[in-house]
């Protein structure tokens, strides 16, 4: 990992320097390896805080709908799933596509700290990544995990590829992997609906609405929200009913569906670890199922799947019997 | 003091989103033609099927109403040519994610109801409200806040 930090600090630098672009997105080193967080880098002296590790897991496609409308262009690293929120939002004529230098970098998954953590090692201070065996230094010495265990949910069934660059830096690939990432959504449909009921009430009750899950959510950059509307009574007051949480998680994944690209940037960042992508996943198959394999962010053109249509759609009854595709 | 001993017998509240070019006239014939259905069902008249978003569903539920069911003019008749086709999609998915949310899935509906069906749409209704009738109170997706006292 740190010959390919190195690579990409050094294509910064030469980026920066040859006044090719303005600025570069890239992450930015916290007080520990584990609390990375994106930031931009406007110079070569800023560059110093430049990081690419274990803990890069977040999604910087949605800062280039800003920083795309600034002078100058932007350079951005995206690993592999950031590169189909890119297209989505180019494809919504979110970014501007001819201000973005795109350099795709490679991504083996990203480790997730709550995880490490949880096994109950605290105050790391390095990580190292031999195959599947991921090496943590902590204050109280070196442990091995077994890597499967502590990635990203988002990257544990994760089989996706670059989709748009300009420019890569990939020194190692990523293995061939076959899994099924609807396995979860399965195993839920397979439940009755009292189950199913009590699952997602136990689920969704435990959410804050803090409304982290929609301020990383590439496909939630509407212009107007009215999230963002203070006036709407909607934010700051405590919940009444139970109801309320089912309302807006059932409402935001509607609002995506056809458009969220699978990045589980949601599941990510959500505090309470409410397994949100399961939500935008049944979207997704269901849209696979009923209208044909359909991947949003594949390409920046052509129509999502709940602005288009055929004359033999199936009916909406036809849904529980089976009938689909 | 006497007890109480008589149960108040379930009467659903069902909304039923209607079209205006098709399935309210087809309302309307039903009632000319003197046919009956239960007077329980709410008719909201929408311009097209396609106007009601998936929220007017949500909300419905979650002011109380404990089936939602859509009424539009068949596929390829639709007054604005293409509306229809986009609720089928549209709606298609609602269902199915409510019923993964584990909303009862006879809760919702979806029928396409002509200008000419009243005898139709009487039977879609009739048939409808039996089915939530036999569901019982929708107690998954309500807001407790509406529901009186109990």
């Amino acid at each position: 990992m740190k010959d390919v930090e190195l690579k990409m600090l050094e294509r910064a630098k030469a980026l920066l320097e040859g006044g090719e672009v303005a600025r570069v997105i890239g992450w930015k080193k916290g007080d520990f390896c584990y609390d990375v967080s994106p930031a931009s880098f406007e110079t070569v002296e800023e560059l110093d805080g430049f990081v690419y590790n274990w803990f890069c897991g977040a999604n910087l496609s949605k800062y280039l709908i800003e920083m795309s409308k600034k002078e100058g262009k932007t350079a951005v690293f995206l690993k592999p799933c950031d590169t189909y929120s890119f297209n989505q939002l180019v494809k919504e004529h979110r970014i501007k596509r001819e201000n973005v230098y795109v350099i795709a970098v490679e991504c083996l998954g990203k480790l997730d700290a709550e995880k490490i953590k949880a096994k109950g090692i605290s105050l790391i201070t390095d990580v190292e990544v031999v195959d599947k065996d991921v090496k943590v230094t902590s204050a109280y010495g070196v442990e091995t995990l077994y890597k499967p265990d502590v990635v990203l949910t988002k990257c544990e069934t994760c089989q996706k590829t670059h989709q748009v660059k300009d420019e890569e830096i990939i020194l190692h690939e990523r293995p061939e992997r076959d899994v099924d990432r609807f396995a979860e959504v399965a195993k839920l449909e397979a439940m009755t609906e009292e189950e199913r009921f009590a699952f997602w009430r136990s689920q969704l009750s435990k959410c804050i609405r803090c409304n982290a899950c929609r301020n990383v959510c590439p496909a939630c950059s509407c212009v107007k929200c009215v999230f963002d509307n203070p006036a709407s009574g909607i934010a700051a007051k405590a919940n009444d009913s139970d109801f309320e949480e089912s309302m807006f998680h059932i409402i935001r994944a509607f609002h995506v569906a056809g458009r969220c690209t699978d990045c589980g940037e949601c599941s990510r960042v959500c505090p309470q670890n409410i397994p949100l992508h399961l939500l935008n996943r049944k979207f997704i198959k269901d849209i696979d199922n009923f209208y044909g394999e359909y991947q949003a962010g594949e390409t920046a053109e052509g129509k999502t799947p709940l602005t288009s249509y055929t004359e033999g759609d199936i009916e909406a009854k036809d849904v529980f019997n089976g009938e689909a595709k | 003091m006497q007890e109480v001993t008589e149960k108040k017998e379930f009467t659903p509240t069902i909304v039923a989103f209607c079209c205006n070019w098709c399935s309210y006239a087809g309302a309307d014939l039903a009632g000319s033609s003197r046919l009956t259905y239960p007077a329980n069902v709410k008719i909201i008249r929408v311009p097209c099927s396609c106007r009601v978003n998936p929220s007017f569903v949500l909300k419905a539920f979650q002011q109380g109403a404990d089936g939602v069911i859509l009424c539009g003019c068949h596929p390829g008749d639709c007054h604005y040519v293409t509306g229809n086709y986009y609720t089928r999609r549209r709606m298609a998915l609602l269902y199915s994610f409510l019923n993964y949310m584990g909303i009862e899935k006879d809760r919702t509906c979806i029928e396409w109801v002509s200008a000419a069906e009243g005898a139709k749409f009487a039977a879609v209704m009739n048939d409808f409200v039996k089915k939530v009738t036999d569901l019982g109170e929708n107690k998954r997706l309500t807001d407790l806040r509406v529901k009186e006292g109990e």
